[in-house]
């Protein structure tokens, strides 16, 4: 007990007499923590849309007010040439080119029905679809009241009809901040941890003040266990800090206890530090370390659940996940803050954060190697 | 002062042939100091290897193979049909079949079903007799995107079946629309988003690369041994970095042939102007690197900024994991100091529309701007006294 209590302490002074990477450790997650969760929309709004109107009659205008009324278009061009609309895609001034041929207002009441054309930049999928579909069903929309204008309906429904009501538990607001402000927490958290852990031990080895410690009588797992207690002290402020940041900017208070978060975070951040631990016993140098730690950490943040659906993704990757400890904290945070969620639900999640902890903490006491 | 601008007379006159000479004898220093730790140099070449082929599959911004819940009080050939049409598109997976609502919060708080879609009784016989029937979708929105995404794929197939069955009358005065997709008529989603692993990649593993060199020396001392040599700071900067560059060709040729013959992307474009704007913005980022290095204080506050620093703000601002016209303004000023965000729109431009410079000269000269900017910096903050 005494050696790690001496090894703490020096621990402790080396971080205390670096105020600039301890400046960094604190103020950079917060920066990023004010900023970065406004930047998470996913909705799609805000199409750039550009109308070829070769028609010019009262129906195509009405048209295209009822589309820019909806909201979700911003109309950017507008011209009777398709190819200069196909242009404006190519300049990325357009997400969307409506095309109203001649003779569209002619034909619908004359022959009774008449044709749109709809040209998308499907670079992104994704939104391609969606666009495509809210356009489609506000043409539709337009469609029942030029119908209703010719024709009268009878009282009951002549076409069948499904109502559809959806309703939005545990966020029924939406808000894209009560997810994205914990999960960027956790992103950060992780990143602070790892990087910390993964550069300390290959700097003594770089500066060459390990070989000091490795004539002393010290005990591999007080070694390491001396690095570890700091920096996991550290990870509290972080955690901390970030949660007052979310309470005090965003609003986010947890529907369960910061028990929970907290006792799971204590169990994750042992698993972090171990793993920039291992990373640094394997290590040659800093550049090295910082290089394995970005490789590990890129894949786990990516595939972390946070930014994509990680039941959209291969199954390899589904394999990754599950042994990727952000996949499990962000999964808590969720639970734990929006559903109320408590030690029972999330008690596998602990258990497995708890066994890679005991992996990479283990397998850096046992790669840290005394002698060269 | 005086001194100071003294040295750099003297340094300017003597440039013209021994300059080119010490020059080289720097880049060769800066080679072997890379090629004699073959361990990083392994890490460099092989890691955007891995991260593009990894990332390449494994992202997208699709929503399929969900778990969902049925909670059927009806039970007839109407729900029936639905739900197994839910259950054959690829959004979905039907997982458990629900007997009461109480049921459904338990589904949800064990996290696994993301939607449960509810039919009331006599379901079949309300749409029969009264052409109106009802059904309700609830989603854990937990995860807003996945729960609004998928609300609307359910309500497609639903919308879709209900079409089918009206589908034998004709109505008047009917308004068609044709679709096209423009550029990738598959919906793929690497389309989307290769180009932006490209310039994750690049820029984070090129900032890296510099990131290191001159705080590694001062920390080291050797830097000592540079400062008295009479190199001008700009030839001692620029030397570090052009080994760096040539590594990144090597990346960037690797990258886009994985990106070509692996992940199946197209080049529409020209391939050397291709080339060229990779080339521009592995520069930017390896000046970033050198900026970076010349302003630390010692290696470990370099590498934090250019990994924690660099990292999620490169993620989120370059627009290809979240749309740059919905974030609020300050945001979308601040966006257009991410590099990355602009060489994404370069590869996405002559790789996927096939266009030329003209339709992007305005983004490579902001990228150019950036590169002499951040040199600058770079060559400014790089003193030739040591503390």
């Amino acid at each position: 007990m005494r050696t790690i209590k001496f090894l703490l302490q020096k621990e402790f002074r080396q971080i205390f007499r670096d105020p600039s990477i301890l400046r960094i450790i604190l103020v950079m997650p917060v920066i990023q923590l004010l900023i970065l969760p406004w930047a998470a929309d996913f909705e799609i709004k805000n199409i750039k849309l550009a109308v070829v109107d070769q028609d010019h009659s009262e129906y195509s205008r009405r048209l295209i007010n009822k589309i820019t009324s909806s909201g979700y278009f911003n109309l950017t061009h507008y011209s009777s040439s398709y190819n200069k609309s196909l242009h404006q895609v190519e300049l990325d001034n357009a997400d969307i080119v409506l095309q109203i041929p001649t003779h569209f207002e002619k034909e619908l009441v004359k022959e009774s029905e008449a044709t749109l054309f709809i040209a998308l930049n499907a670079i992104n999928g994704v939104k391609a679809s969606v666009g495509g579909a809210y356009l489609s069903t506000i043409i539709k929309d337009y469609n029942k009241d030029v119908r209703s204008e010719w024709i009268q309906f009878p009282r009951f429904n002549p076409e069948a009809q499904i109502e559809i009501t959806s309703s939005k538990w545990y966020n029924p607001l939406m808000n894209y901040k009560y997810f994205m402000v914990p999960g960027i927490l956790v992103l950060l958290l992780t990143m602070v941890g790892t990087n910390l852990a993964a550069i300390n031990i290959v700097k003594e080895k770089e500066i060459g003040t390990i070989e000091q410690i490795n004539v002393t009588p010290i005990k591999k797992y007080h070694f390491i266990l001396g690095k570890l207690i700091p920096f996991w002290i550290l990870g509290f402020v972080v955690l901390t800090i970030g949660l007052i940041i979310s309470r005090v900017f965003y609003g986010i208070i947890p529907l369960g206890s910061f028990v929970t978060i907290y006792t799971f975070a204590a169990v994750y951040l042992l698993a972090v530090l171990g793993l920039g631990l291992l990373i640094s016993t394997y290590s040659n140098n800093q550049q090295q370390a910082m290089l394995l730690s970005f490789f590990i950490l890129m894949i786990f943040i990516l595939l972390g659940g946070l930014y994509t659906s990680i039941d959209s993704m291969p199954e390899w990757a589904k394999w990754i996940t599950r042994f990727n400890p952000v996949t499990y904290f962000i999964e808590v945070m969720r639970m734990v803050i929006l559903k109320g969620s408590s030690l029972v639900n999330i008690k596998f999640q602990v258990l497995k954060v708890f066994g890679f902890a005991i992996l990479f903490n283990g397998w850096a006491v046992y790669s840290y190697k005394k002698r060269n | 002062m005086s001194i100071e601008n003294k040295d750099i007379f003297y340094k300017r006159t003597n440039l013209k042939g021994a300059g080119l000479r010490q020059f080289f004898a720097f880049v060769k220093k800066e080679f072997y100091h890379i090629w004699r730790d073959k361990q990083t140099l392994f890490i460099l070449l092989g890691m955007p290897v891995m991260q593009i082929i990894i990332f390449g599959f494994a992202l997208t911004n699709e929503v399929k193979n969900s778990n969902i819940a049925v909670l059927d009080y009806s039970k007839d050939v109407a729900t029936y049909s639905i739900i197994a049409e839910l259950d054959a598109s690829r959004y979905f997976e039907v997982k458990e079949k629900l007997v009461s609502f109480n049921q459904v919060e338990k589904a949800f708080k064990k996290g696994t079903i993301k939607l449960v879609v509810i039919f009331p009784q006599h379901f079949a016989e309300d749409l029969q007799h009264f052409n109106k029937a009802q059904v309700q979708l609830i989603a854990d929105a937990s995860d807003p995107n996945v729960a609004n995404t998928l609300t609307n794929y359910a309500a497609a197939i639903i919308m879709d079946y209900q079409n089918r069955i009206s589908q034998n009358k004709q109505l008047p005065y009917t308004i068609h629309t044709e679709m096209q997709m423009l550029y990738n008529p598959q919906l793929k989603g690497a389309f989307n988003f290769v180009p932006g692993v490209m310039a994750m990649v690049l820029l984070l593993v090129c900032t890296m690369m510099t990131a290191i060199t001159i705080v590694k020396e001062k920390e080291m001392g050797t830097m000592e041994i540079m400062l008295v040599s009479p190199m001008r700071p700009i030839i001692v900067v620029i030397s570090k970095a052009i080994p760096y560059l040539l590594l990144s060709i090597v990346n960037i040729i690797t990258i886009l042939l994985l990106s070509v013959f692996v992940l199946e992307m197209p080049i529409n474009g020209s391939i050397p102007l291709l080339m060229a704007e990779s080339i521009l913005f592995t520069v930017v980022s390896l000046s970033l690197g050198l900026l970076i290095s010349a302003g630390s204080s010692s290696q470990q506050t370099a590498m934090f900024i250019s990994l924690v620093a660099l990292f999620l703000p490169t993620i989120m601002l370059s627009g290809f994991m979240f749309p740059i016209e919905n974030m609020p303004l300050p945001l979308r000023i601040v966006s257009n100091i991410v590099p990355a965000k602009w060489y994404y729109t370069i590869v996405k431009s002559v790789m996927i529309k096939g266009v030329g410079i003209n339709a992007i000269w305005k983004e490579t000269l902001i990228l150019f701007g950036m590169m002499v900017f951040l040199l600058t910096m770079a060559i400014k903050k790089f003193k030739i006294r040591l503390a």
